[in-house]
């Protein structure tokens, strides 16, 4: 019987220039170089069970990534992460190896809200308080911003997303929705700062930082390493 | 090691930016105080084609053996970042250190195929390094070249200061220490060099005088110093299973070409196909040993954790414990869930065996190479294989459950005929009509698919051929739409796809396979406009190329069209790869009276290469 297991890692650096798609091909070859007992599925090309929970974009650095991954025997939680981070390169820590629970939702389908640390780089600081401006904002009713994705390109209200903000001027926090139903990037509630101001948002303005991922559990918000327990 | 010699903001704006941070898996990095020598590895091309290549994965993992010596590595910025590299005035850096290039003391530069050339002009260029070896000082660092394209370096002779001819393991030691004995005995950069022409395989270009005849012959082609040699004999490692290996190669973040372990089972090939450049330079065949290479195959797939590993040579078939080596790999890659990778295998029963048991045979597909269309023109190439031997092969193919064949071909092969071309198509309806003779209607799964390829034939240096005249564009494309008219008349030609290559780009590979010190001119001329990125089908342009031969005034048809005299000076007369020139000769007026020549296990036919003292030469003595 395979065992669910969640792991937790940081990415942080020049790592943080490798896609997602590379980050996962750079798991499967961790996992064999670290010598995991990752499970298999089966049939005609077998692949190793993983499942990350949510991409993470070019350029974003971050304290909590997570994959869940099965694996066909326990080893415990300290040897797997000595295992794995002799093998690691710099930038990427795993920082937790915990066991799911029976009937635990996979990742990808329980992530609710994200949070993040934004700050702007030196030379793009804007000549405002962004912070202030944020909370304004936020006093408002509702957060009409220009929305462009793959599909469609459309005004949508963020307002409902947007679940707690914090901070100052030099560290934005945001906890913003994410998974199927609502998706917010961080960037999205900043153009609205400068669209609100009718400034043009310059690319690339932005230092982003993901602190957590979280679920939620009869209506409470709790990060995704709380679902699970080391194992011995 | 948090440098990083690109803003985040130009990292953010190119494509792939993850080619240019280096903190791979196994990437090494030391401390640049305690090194004596700062080596950077370059291949010219993109990331992703670089990374893939075994000998600088080799050189690397040597070079970084010696404690004094820090080895890092360059491949060309894709033209994203070309265009902002040049327009901020960025110098070309090294991926692990991220040090600009200019703080070296060797830049190594593989020279793989022709069509990078303009690429070394683009690594030069970025990295502030004069194109000139004349030009450099001791502020630059020591431009050196190797692999195939050596063996005729004369194109590039303006651009390097020195050749390494042959193979990478035997000679850098020596060329490293005489580098720092010079260094801090404080001798000119020229006096440095015409001491490394002392080193076996070293071929300084600048220490050569060449003269040339009112037709543009080469009359006259000497050393400059009495003590520089007239002949340079190429470098060879003859204890293959006693040197570097790189057991814990690097693994790329980005998918590259060659995303798996690469093992090396045998360097050299006994056949003697007269057009194969690489079957007579990397004579006599060296194998490595099988307990060796089992023990390397687990090491390597541990290191890097790859799950895929193929076997590295140009005939795997003719290596002698094939058997054994791939059972032990079947075996393992079961247990470890590992795919194998088997190219260069002969179609018979043995390799079906093993192809039906690490693939899914409905899915794959088998691959012949006969290179030409008729028995008689396979016979003045010297390739074995015979229509007898394909059919074979096939019907034991379509027997086991295959049902896609991919056939390679050569247009332009010296003596061809429309009968030869016709036999291409010829051959390929005989497959796809074995297929259907032997598979009854019920056990099909729809029509046989036969992919049928041709490439134009470029000669190449020290080859039996490298005399024979070279097709133009326009004939290249005639051969071409009769193959594929003769393709149409054929009765099975609904299951025959025919593809060939462009031709403008086979001309060029012929012009500077065999060209001399005159190109070095219409190589600048063409980068200077633009060319770059030559070997890819969406970055070659044919125009600056055409405008770069114009303004240098030189005919590419005098490299291409002409058939040499085999008393004519070559350009690469001075360099000797144990392959006698007498040899050749003999080659090539066997091929034109259409003779076979036997492989080497069968019986030697003094090629030269014994002259090395080992190797397949050596086997029955």
């Amino acid at each position: 019987m395979n065992v669910k297991v969640r792991i937790k890692f940081s990415k942080y650096g020049l790592v943080k220039f490798i896609g997602h798609l590379d980050v996962m091909r750079y798991f499967q070859k961790l996992l064999r170089r670290a010598d995991i007992p990752i499970a298999y599925s089966t049939g005609m090309s077998p692949h190793q069970i993983m499942s990350f929970a949510m991409p993470l974009g070019i350029g974003l650095e971050s304290d909590a990534e997570y994959v869940d991954i099965e694996i066909t025997e326990r080893i415990s939680s300290l040897t797997a992460l000595k295992l794995m981070n002799e093998q690691n390169v710099e930038g990427i820590r795993i920082l937790s190896f915990r066991e799911l629970p029976e009937g635990a939702v996979n990742a990808m389908a329980s992530i609710k809200a994200a949070d993040y640390e934004v700050s702007f780089r030196e030379e793009m600081k804007p000549d405002f308080s962004c912070f202030e401006m944020l909370k304004d904002m936020y006093e408002e009713p509702q957060i009409s911003v220009f929305k462009k994705t793959k599909k469609s390109e459309m005004y949508v209200d963020i307002k409902p997303g947007i679940y707690r903000i914090w901070g100052n001027d030099d560290r934005i926090g945001m906890c913003l929705s994410c998974g199927s139903t609502l998706n917010i990037k961080p960037e999205l509630v900043i153009q609205a700062v400068y669209d609100r101001l009718k400034k043009d948002f310059p690319e690339h303005a932005l230092l982003i930082k993901r602190k957590e991922i979280y679920t939620e559990s009869d209506g409470v918000r709790i990060s995704l390493d709380k679902i699970g327990d080391d194992i011995l | 090691m948090n440098k990083q010699a690109l803003s985040d903001k130009i990292l953010l704006t190119v494509e792939k930016p993850a080619r240019y941070i280096g903190n791979e898996v196994n990437s090494v990095v030391k401390d640049k105080d305690s090194v004596d020598v700062r080596f950077a590895m370059c291949f010219p091309d993109v990331y992703e084609i670089g990374m893939s290549h075994l000998g600088i994965q080799i050189l690397y993992s040597m070079l970084n053996t010696f404690d004094d010596v820090w080895c890092e590595r360059v491949y060309s910025p894709w033209t994203d970042l070309h265009a902002i590299m040049k327009e901020n005035n960025i110098p070309l850096f090294a991926l692990e250190s991220q040090d600009p290039l200019c703080e070296f003391d060797f830049l190594g530069i593989t020279l793989q195929y022709e069509m990078c050339y303009t690429n070394v002009l683009q690594i030069l260029d970025l990295a502030h390094i004069p194109f000139d070896s004349k030009d450099r000082t001791w502020e630059h660092p020591i431009v050196i070249g190797g692999g195939p394209c050596t063996y005729n370096p004369e194109p590039l002779a303006d651009f390097f200061d020195i050749f390494y001819i042959g193979e990478g393991e035997t000679a850098y030691r020596a060329l490293i220490d005489l580098y720092k004995e010079c260094r801090s005995a404080g001798v000119s950069r020229e006096e440095f060099l015409h001491r490394v022409s002392g080193i076996g395989g070293m071929y300084v270009p600048s220490l050569y005088n060449v003269e040339y005849d009112m037709e543009g012959l080469i009359s006259s082609f000497k050393p400059v110093y009495d003590d520089v040699p007239s002949v340079i004999r190429k470098e060879i490692e003859m204890h293959l299973s006693d040197t570097y290996y790189p057991l814990k190669p690097i693994v790329p973040f980005v998918k590259v070409t060659q995303d798996r372990v690469t093992l090396e089972i045998q360097r050299g090939c006994i056949r003697g196909c007269r057009f194969c450049q690489a079957g007579m330079l990397y004579r006599p065949v060296r194998e490595r040993d099988v307990e060796l290479l089992k023990s390397y195959a687990v090491a390597m797939l541990n290191n890097t954790g790859h799950e895929e590993i193929s076997l590295s040579s140009l005939s795997s078939s003719d290596y002698t414990h094939l058997k054994e080596l791939v059972d032990f790999l079947v075996e393992y890659a079961e247990e470890k869930r590992l795919n194998i990778s088997l190219p260069s295998l002969r179609i018979d029963a043995f390799s079906l065996d093993v192809m039906s048991r690490i693939q899914d045979v409905r899915k794959s597909s088998l691959t012949f190479a006969p290179e030409a269309g008729s028995q008689r023109l396979r016979n003045v190439i010297n390739k074995g294989l015979t229509e007898e031997d394909i059919l074979k092969g096939a019907s034991e193919a379509f027997l086991g459950g295959w049902s896609r064949v991919k056939l390679y071909f050569m247009l332009g092969l010296p003596t061809e005929t429309e009968d030869d071309m016709r036999g291409i198509a010829e051959l390929s309806n005989g497959i796809a009509k074995l297929y259907y003779e032997l598979i009854p209607k019920s056990e099909r799964k729809g029509r046989v698919q036969i992919v049928t390829s041709t490439s134009f034939f470029v000669p190449k240096p020290s080859t039996p051929f490298q005399w024979a005249s070279m097709n133009t564009k326009q004939q290249f494309l005639d051969k071409a739409h009769f193959v594929n008219d003769c393709m149409h008349e054929q009765l099975n030609s609904k299951s025959i796809k025919y593809n060939w290559h462009e031709a403008d780009v086979s001309i060029l590979e012929g012009v500077f396979a065999r060209g001399d010190r005159k190109l070095g001119r219409v190589l600048k001329e063409a980068y200077k406009r633009g060319a770059l990125f030559d070997a890819w089908t969406e970055t070659f342009h044919e125009e600056p190329w055409l405008e770069a031969f114009d303004a240098c005034g030189i005919d590419p048809d005098f490299y291409t069209a002409r058939e040499r005299s085999t008393e004519e000076i070559l350009p690469w007369d001075m360099i000797d790869i144990g392959v006698s020139r007498e040899f050749l000769k003999r080659e090539w007026d066997n091929a034109i009276n259409e003779r076979v020549t036997s492989n080497c296990r069968a019986a030697c036919s003094g090629c030269g290469a014994r002259v090395f003292g080992g190797g397949v030469c050596f086997e029955n003595a």
